[in-house]
């Protein structure tokens, strides 16, 4: 069974308990192993800001102890993927930077090396499950239903740092919506910055750029945007929902989690995905699901072999 | 007389510092509008919160969270076992010896009619209590100076409350054991109780307490015949043993009498055992009056703690309620050091060297604010840094043993000292996220005066930015900025920047608006070449530094491979420290 250490960062448990949970069963129901560490610390991605240091250092220490479990980390955020990764990059780059994180490590016993992996959940999903496995395990599909999907930056770029995917022309995410029978639109605007960056700092600039996003994901044809980052999920909902009081706008485009997504798919108890914990209501989503999953297969199967002929 | 009199002064002083102290939970002003709110009006809320939740079903709470986590000390327990063994053999050992011992002529007799200390179990059980507490405090010494607990910080009320604690209970085993050696009080009880007359029975009784309880006679030495031993236990057997147990039972007590018996004469002579009982009685009594000044406190405020949290839950409390809960969870707080333990930003502390970064060092600086102290500018702006240093991830709440609220008394604290004019470049950081979605509960006049002030803090220093009409030269005026740009060894790529201008295209916040420029300042293909040409205000004093997104579009899109990000990142870590070495005075630097 693939085991990872599974690094929750700050923000999940302590606004988005409903992630944690739903990506619980989801791995579960796949059968990947997760273990917790406690030590972990925040990833240092709130920090570099202000002090570079700090934010090489929180990585670097969260590297180490997973390390030291010799288990390769997966994180749910985006942003926490962005910094562990980048922390890694600059350490493996640069032998002297290395050298003096490890002589803070030390303090604790702990050193950095380099050997483990990085991933997040939806590489996770697809390079080391892959899509057939969790088609495979489908209760249930959806139909008629429309996501838009969110990349989230920190994920994407710096490419050469993060390689997660191809930056310009992402597919990974689509594939893995399009799995649960969903349809991903086409949208402008899918590679943008959810906003979420800006929100405490500059609110209005923060709120422009949401906006304008959700509008454009909407405006394609959406019923959901679907997220797989903590932040850029709670910009979408909880900041969202403030937004569309402050400036009167009627037509919120709700944000639904990847694993909650995927978890009504899988059949899993809707408990534990928390469907109603989003401050925008998403229960309707639950009336596209149908039992017809075999039928969806087989539409799906077709569907690529045109492709590929193409 | 004297010990009667110094318990009642030691009393009184309890008594009076016992309302002084809870006198300041409707005091103290804490948090978000407290100012504003009399004593009175906290009092009586406090008082009808109380009641309000006493004749309610949350009575049935109240007394789980007493059992589970006041009596047993689950929350403890959860958090680790070596602790939790430490902390109920020392408080499960005192709370019995000062029942069953300290107040036994009024509760032990009352529950047992023929109570003597001197007899089973009562005699064993003392001490067996007392050791307790004795391996409590010896875990309790190595956690702290042996073992090393991270982060597990000793200060001076966590010295005096472990020597007070071992102060009390060695005293106590070491009157014990003096009285068990002491001669005369062999004898004083002998001639109170045995009613023994005859000159050789009251010798054979002695050879025997000699050879077999550790008495030290200075009439008789061993070896002692067999037949005298015999008719000493046997008079042992039907003067003293109805009402006197084998001193071995008492074994601390007997175990150090067995260590001092050498000396045993000398300390009968010296009057020991009464020395030593009024070091004991007095401990006691210093003890208890310094009670509510000292770490020992929590054993009243933590208990109220734990009920009124278990309680609260999630509801939204008054702001006067809110106040006057967060003022005693000040005195709650045991300095256990749990939550710096877990806290999720302990790396900061390697860099920026501020003991306020950990939750468990905070509490006494906002104790110091909330009593009115009269801190300096240097103190204030460091609990600021210390508070807003926190990524709100709520596992400092979440793991406190006594449940402390501490991620709403950040909130709370933050936001007054937020207001009281210092510049706090933490605000321009993505730690303002959770200041972001907690909005609503800020007063809204005030939500972005930190921001606006944190940036013109840092513009005030860039002359540049002002003079618009100013010719610059185009030769690098700065090159201290060049080099400077190193910290990741990535952000240096600015030099290769041709001024093509994709970076700034393909900004989503330049395309956000209509003059950018104006909004924005310098755009990010002109603050690489700022950078490039050393020109620090520029670079240092555009907003476009603070509004960034961090969505790495500039930098995946730049043909020249300049990080522009990341330089980005850089500058505006040498922003804030460029202007915290011109506005703070060189010790307030780090």
């Amino acid at each position: 069974m693939m085991e990872f250490a599974l690094f929750l960062g700050c923000t999940i448990p302590a606004r988005l308990n409903q992630y944690e949970s739903s990506s619980r069963a989801v791995l579960e129901k796949l059968d990947v192993g997760l273990v917790d560490i406690r030590e972990f610390n925040c990833c240092g991605y709130p920090l570099r800001n202000i002090d570079f240091k700090v934010f090489l250092l929180s990585s670097a220490r969260n590297l180490a102890l997973a390390e030291k479990k010799n288990l390769p980390v997966m994180t749910l955020c985006k942003c926490c993927y962005g910094s562990l990764k980048k922390a890694d990059f600059l350490m493996k780059e640069n032998a002297s930077l290395k050298k003096e994180v490890n002589s803070t490590l030390e303090k604790e016993g702990l050193k950095v090396e380099g050997k483990i992996e990085i991933k997040h959940l939806l590489s996770v999903l697809h390079k080391e499950i892959g899509i057939e496995a969790i088609k495979g395990k489908m209760a249930m599909t959806f139909k008629r239903l429309k996501i838009a999907t969110h990349y989230g930056c920190h994920a994407l770029r710096p490419s050469e740092v993060v390689g997660f995917d191809n930056a310009v022309a992402p597919s990974l995410f689509d594939q893995l919506v399009e799995a649960t029978g969903a349809e991903s639109v086409d949208w402008p605007m899918k590679l943008e910055c959810c906003g979420a960056p800006l929100w405490g700092i500059n609110d209005r600039l923060s709120m422009d750029l949401t906006l304008k996003k959700l509008t454009d994901g909407k405006k394609s044809g959406a019923d959901y945007v679907c997220a797989a980052c903590p932040y850029c999920h709670i910009q979408f909902d909880k900041v969202q929902k403030m937004i569309l009081s402050q400036r009167n706008v009627n037509h919120p485009l709700p944000s639904i989690l990847y694993t909650q997504l995927l978890g009504l798919s899988l059949g899993i108890d809707r408990k534990a995905l928390g469907l109603e914990m989003n401050e925008i209501p998403i229960t309707g989503i639950e009336e596209l699901l149908s039992q017809e999953t075999e039928l969806a297969e087989q539409k799906e199967s077709t569907e690529t072999t045109e492709s590929n002929k193409e | 007389m004297f010990l009667k009199v110094s318990l009642y002064i030691s009393l009184v002083i309890f008594i009076l510092a016992l309302i002084y102290k809870v006198s300041t939970w409707f005091r103290y002003k804490i948090g978000i509008g407290a100012e504003e709110i009399p004593t009175s009006t906290r009092f009586f809320s406090a008082i009808k919160g109380i009641l309000s939740t006493l004749f309610s079903v949350k009575i049935l709470t109240l007394l789980k969270v007493f059992v589970l986590d006041v009596l047993l000390q689950f929350r403890i327990l959860r958090e680790d076992f070596l602790r939790w063994i430490m902390h109920i053999f020392i408080y499960g050992g005192f709370m019995l010896l000062l029942l069953m011992h300290a107040l036994d002529k009024t509760i032990t007799v009352a529950i047992w009619k023929n109570y003597y200390s001197t007899i089973n179990p009562f005699m064993f059980l003392r001490d067996l209590f007392g050791a307790l507490v004795i391996i409590g405090v010896l875990i309790a010494i190595y956690r702290r100076f042996i073992l090393k607990v991270p982060r597990l910080f000793s200060n001076a009320m966590d010295i005096y409350a472990i020597l007070i604690v071992a102060v009390i209970m060695l005293s106590g085993i070491f009157l014990e054991a003096s009285k068990m050696v002491a001669y005369s009080d062999y004898k004083r009880m002998v001639d109170e109780y045995s009613g023994l007359s005859d000159p050789q029975e009251l010798k054979s009784l002695e050879a025997y307490w000699v050879k077999e309880f550790g008495t030290v006679s200075p009439n008789l030495k061993e070896p002692f015949d067999e037949a005298m031993l015999k008719k000493g236990m046997e008079l042992n057997q039907s003067s003293c043993e109805s009402c006197h147990a084998k001193p071995q039972w008492a074994f601390t007590g007997y175990g150090v009498a067995k260590i001092i018996s050498p000396i045993g004469l000398g300390i009968d002579r010296a009057h020991l055992p009464s020395v030593l009982w009024i070091i004991h009685l007095l401990a006691c009594w210093v003890g208890l009056a310094y009670l509510p000044f000292s770490k020992m406190f929590h054993i009243f405020a933590s208990s109220i703690s734990l009920l009124a949290n278990g309680v609260i839950g999630k509801e939204k409390l008054s702001p006067a309620n809110r106040a006057t809960l967060q003022a005693m969870e000040l005195d709650a707080c045991t300095h256990c050091g749990t939550c710096s333990l877990r806290c999720s930003v302990i790396m900061a502390f390697e860099e920026i060297k501020n003991m306020n970064i950990f939750p468990s060092e905070k509490i006494a600086s906002i104790q110091a604010l909330a009593s009115g102290k009269k801190l300096s500018p240097q103190e204030l702006r460091h609990i600021q840094e210390g508070v807003y240093l926190c990524s709100n991830c709520y596992r400092c709440t979440v793991v406190c043993p006594v449940g402390i609220n501490l991620q709403d008394l950040w909130f709370n604290i933050r936001e007054t000292l937020l207001q009281k004019g210092y510049p706090e470049f933490l605000v321009l950081s993505p730690l303002s996220f959770y200041r972001g979605l907690m909005r609503e509960e800020t007063i809204p006049k005030d939500y972005e005066k930190p921001l606006i002030r944190a940036r013109e803090a840092i513009a005030a220093q860039c002359d540049l930015m002002k003079k618009k009409d100013k010719v610059l030269p185009l030769t690098p005026t700065d090159r201290k900025l060049q080099s400077g740009l190193n910290l990741s060894a990535q952000a240096k790529t600015f030099s290769v920047c041709f001024g093509c201008q994709t970076c700034t295209t393909v900004c989503p916040v330049v395309g956000n608006y209509e003059d950018p420029q104006e909004a924005l300042g310098l755009l990010p293909h002109q603050i690489m070449h700022a950078a490039g040409l050393g020109l620090r205000d520029l670079a240092f004093g555009s907003n476009m530094l603070w509004d960034c997104l961090t969505c790495y579009q500039c930098q995946e899109q730049c043909p020249q491979g300049v990080h522009v990000t990341d330089v980005l990142y850089e500058l505006k870590n040498l922003a804030v420290k460029h202007v915290r070495e011109k506005t703070l005075q060189p010790t307030e630097r780090k």
